[in-house]
Parts: structure tokens; sequence; C-alpha cells
């Protein structure tokens, strides 16, 4: 492998690898939380997706200008989510982990269905934007435009966040919250709000992403899970919960499987995400920076 | 009254843990709730805060009623709960911990408010503020946990057994900090098994036995009293 060639994946697997963080980080974060997966998590991305996809359409704008809407919508999804499904969910009595299962992945099925309903199950792509196709070139390695600025995004986003959690009131509530919520009422905090604000900001997260996804992925009512399936192994990889974490192992994901792609057939590049996580569970079981 | 309790039952599991407990407490007092290990202290003070929620009877703060309130309102009234295992949020600072504590009047300019008053009542926190709170010895937890508690601005504070697993000296100290806080107009009510201590500080007593109020009166009176002598004080 010349140098060229390794330093071509580096950089593809880096930039895919941050947008895969930028998927799996609201994802952590609501586990972080609550102790809730979100099986319906790859849902929220393939809605983001159609989101981006409509307002481009309805509006004619380009999609990095909607995407403080798209995320915005994402946030009003994901607080309903909380306030609709999830908290009826958690008041289960008896065997409230599989409820929570269940719950969450109802709210998959319903959203594709959903989707399927409304869109049908054609293949979308949103196109005349202002990124699509376009390649910046550094020293003979490639780089879309649309990944270069899902990463600078990906990064923004995590920097924002990092910011929210360390000197915000709502981001030292957050993390009172993930440390007991029973005792946040003690300060006067109201849990039911802090979790559907962390389910809003979890899903506004997974926006971003979308929105980034869209320039330059298909989209339709299956989207999801393929995406959500490498964000679980990202979230596992980096830690329930940890928002670092999954910065690290977003990026880790991203080269793993770029090397991947070029020593198998490229059908099989999923297989080394896949057997990564395999030696995750079996090593580390809680991850980089769990707290198992 | 600052605060009444009217004939509160309270259950776990369909076993009564009071059982038709009343008990006033007027503004500005120190008012002691004694009685042995599971007689029901703990669970009457959880039934104030909203933290159990009571099967009968009724709670009035300030004249309005707040049994059935979920806790983080209660807590927005003014009253304060210090819980017997502090609830702390161990992993954050002690200047978070301290921080969260002024959640309700966040974005306003004078938050802060109460953070001299509790460093002047308790200088070692201050000395800590960048420590985790799980760091902190068991009488620093409890300073700050009543530290923390202030910081929500109570006029009822509500504290369980804040000598529990604190170092003779210390206790001292929290006894006379209690005083201070009631000096600076907060009213006390407080569940303690040291009883000899509490009642040196209390105006009234109560005294809980299984779930019941056996016995109630002047804090003076039970401390000269021959029965609680005897029989709680094992004097």
């Amino acid at each position: 492998m010349t140098t060229q060639a390794l330093a071509q994946v580096l950089a593809s697997g880096l930039l895919m690898g941050l947008i895969y963080a930028l998927i799996a980080v609201g994802l952590s974060l609501i586990f972080g939380l609550m102790d809730v997966v979100n099986f319906a998590h790859g849902e929220f991305l393939m809605i983001a997706m159609y989101a981006t996809f409509g307002l481009v359409l309805a509006t004619q704008l380009d999609p990095v200008v909607l995407m403080p809407l798209v995320a915005a919508l994402l946030f009003a999804l994901g607080g309903a989510s909380y306030l609709g499904v999830v908290r009826f969910a958690m008041r289960a009595k008896a065997n409230q982990g599989m409820v929570q299962i269940f719950a969450t992945f109802g709210l998959a099925i319903l959203l594709q269905g959903v989707a399927q309903y409304l869109f049908t199950p054609d293949y979308r792509n949103v196109q005349n934007t202002w990124l699509g196709g376009r390649t910046l070139e550094v020293g003979g390695v490639f780089l879309p435009w649309p990944q270069i600025f899902g990463a600078v995004v990906s990064l923004a986003a995590f920097g924002g966040l990092h910011l929210l959690m360390s000197r915000t009131d709502f981001g030292r509530a957050l993390e009172a919250t993930r440390e007991d919520q029973g005792a946040v009422a003690l300060v006067g905090i109201d849990r039911n709000r802090v979790f559907a604000l962390g389910w809003g900001l979890g899903a506004a997260l997974v926006g971003l992403a979308g929105a980034v996804l869209a320039v330059f992925y298909y989209i339709h009512p299956q989207v999801g899970a393929s995406f959500a399936l490498i964000a679980y192994v990202t979230v596992a990889l980096g830690g329930f919960g940890s928002v670092a974490g999954a910065l690290v192992a977003g990026v880790i994901v991203g080269l793993v499987e770029a090397f991947t792609a070029v020593i198998l057939p490229p059908a099989l590049k999923s297989v080394g995400v896949y057997a990564l996580y395999l030696a995750v569970v079996f090593v580390r079981p809680q991850g980089l920076f769990g707290r198992l | 009254m600052l605060l009444e309790v009217r004939s509160l039952s309270t259950a776990y599991q369909g076993l009564l843990a009071i059982q038709d407990v009343s008990l006033s407490v007027a503004k500005g007092e120190i008012v002691v709730v004694a009685g042995a290990n599971g007689a029901g202290k703990s669970t009457l003070l959880k039934s104030i805060a909203g933290m159990e929620r009571p099967r009968a009877g009724e709670v009035v703060f300030d004249g309005a009623r707040i049994d059935g309130l979920p806790g983080h309102l209660i807590t927005a009234r003014g009253i304060a709960y210090v819980p017997e295992n502090k609830r702390l949020f161990p992993r954050l600072s002690v200047a978070d911990n301290l921080r969260l504590g002024r959640y309700l009047y966040r974005g306003e300019p004078d938050a802060d408010g109460p953070l001299e008053r509790v460093f002047a009542l308790f200088p070692r926190l201050k000395e800590r503020l960048p420590q985790r709170a799980a760091t902190l010895s068991g009488g620093e937890q409890q300073m700050l946990a009543i530290g923390r508690a202030l910081m929500t601005r109570p006029r009822l504070l509500m504290l369980d057994e804040p000598s529990q697993g604190i170092m003779p000296k210390l206790v001292d100290e929290i006894f006379s900090a209690i005083e201070t806080i009631r000096a600076a107009g907060v009213t006390i009510l407080l569940v303690e098994q040291r009883l000899a201590e509490s009642l040196s500080i209390a105006d009234r007593a109560y005294v809980l036995q299984t779930g019941r109020l056996i016995l109630t009166g002047p804090a003076a009176t039970l401390r000269d009293d021959p029965e609680v002598r005897r029989a709680h004080l094992g004097i």
C-alpha cells in the first residue's frame, strides 16, 4: 500500500468516523441520562434525512442552511417520544427494562411504517446541493466535501455539547440527573423535564447527522437500521453513556471500516466493525470510557 | 402554623410505616421527632417532602395543601429536605453540588445569595470546592448536604439524622449550625436518635414508636420527664 493510498484510507475513515460519532452521541447521551436504550435511534436519523429532503424540495434552499431547522424538528420529535411513549414505559411496575425495549422498538416500527406510507419505499436523494459531488484534493488524496462538512459539523456539535454540559445550569442539571435521578427533586429540578429535554437534545444531535447524511446518501424508510447498528457498536465501544467515548469510538469505527474495505471485498466492509464489536464485548464489555 | 401534618399514614408494600401521625411546626421553631430505628421517622419526612406518597392524611405548608405534589414543586414551595443518606451528586464537585442548590434561582442576578452564609456556617466547604463530593468525609458530606439545601432558600429545613456517621467533634458543629440556621429565620424539623443533644436545641419534641406518635411536648419537659429519660435517653 502506498503512502498516498494509506493517507486516503485514513482520511476517509476519519471523516466518516466523525459522522458516525455524531450519529451515536445522542444514543449515548440518552442512555447515560436514564439507562434507556433508544431502539428508535436509527429511525430518528431516517426521519431527519426525510425532513431534509422534504424541506429542500419545499424551500429550494441548500441543506446546509436547513440544518438548524431539521435539528429543531428532531428536538421536538425526541421530546415528544419521551413525553408520549418512554415516560409511560418507565412507569411499568415489573420488567421495566423489557417494557422500555419494546416501547422504543415499537416506536421504531411505527416511524418506519409511517415513513413507508407517506414517502413510499422508493430511494430518494437530495439533488442540486452546493456540497454534492464536489471533492477536495490534497496531495493526491481525494476528500468529498459533504463528508468534510459532516466532520466539521460533528466536531462543532461535540464542542457545543461539551460547553452545554460543563458551563450551563441545564448541563449541570443533566449531569445531576445522570448521577441520581431520584435526588434532583431535592434542589427543585423536575426530572421529567430534564428527561424530555435530554431526549430532545439526543434527537437533535442525530438530526444534525441526518441532515449531513442526506446530502450524500440515499434516503429510504429502512436507512436508519444500518446506521443504527453502527451507532450501537460505537456506543458499546465508547462506553454506554459516555459522550467523549462516542467521539473516540466513532473515529475508531470509521477507521476500522475504511481499512476493512481495502482488505476485504467492499460488500464485506462492515465485517471489521462487527468483529470489533465482538472484541469489545469479550475484552472490555464496559467500553473505553464506560462506568459499569 | 408553618407546617401542619394531619392524620398522615404512609405504607410500604402494604405495611403501614406511619399511621395517623399529626404534628405541627410553627414559624421559627426547632421541632425534633425522636424514636428508635424503624419507628417511621424517615418515612414521615419523605412523605412531607413528596418522596413518598402518603396513603391518607394531609400535609399543609404555609396554608396550602402539598401532599401529592411532586417533590420538585415542594422544594420550590420552600421546604428543603436533607435525607439520611444525603443524596449528594457524588461525581460532581462540591462547587457543582452547591450550584445545583440554586437551580430554582438560575438566571437571577443574586442566584448565589445564600452562598456566603453557607461558607460562614461551614468554612471547610470553601476549601473543598473543586473536590468531588464523594471524596469528602462523612461530616463534610453532611455539611455539603445542608449547604445545598440552604441554597434552595427554604423556609422549612428538614434534617434526617444529621449526626449519623460523623465524628463526635463534628456532631457539635452540626448542632450549633442548626441553631445558627434557625437564628437566620429558617424553621427546623429535625429527626434524630440522639435525643439528649437534639432536645437541648429543640423547642418542642414528638416521640414516634412503631409508626405512631406516643409523646409530645416542650423539649424541656420531655428532657426532665423520668419516663422519657429512662426509656429514650438511657439515663
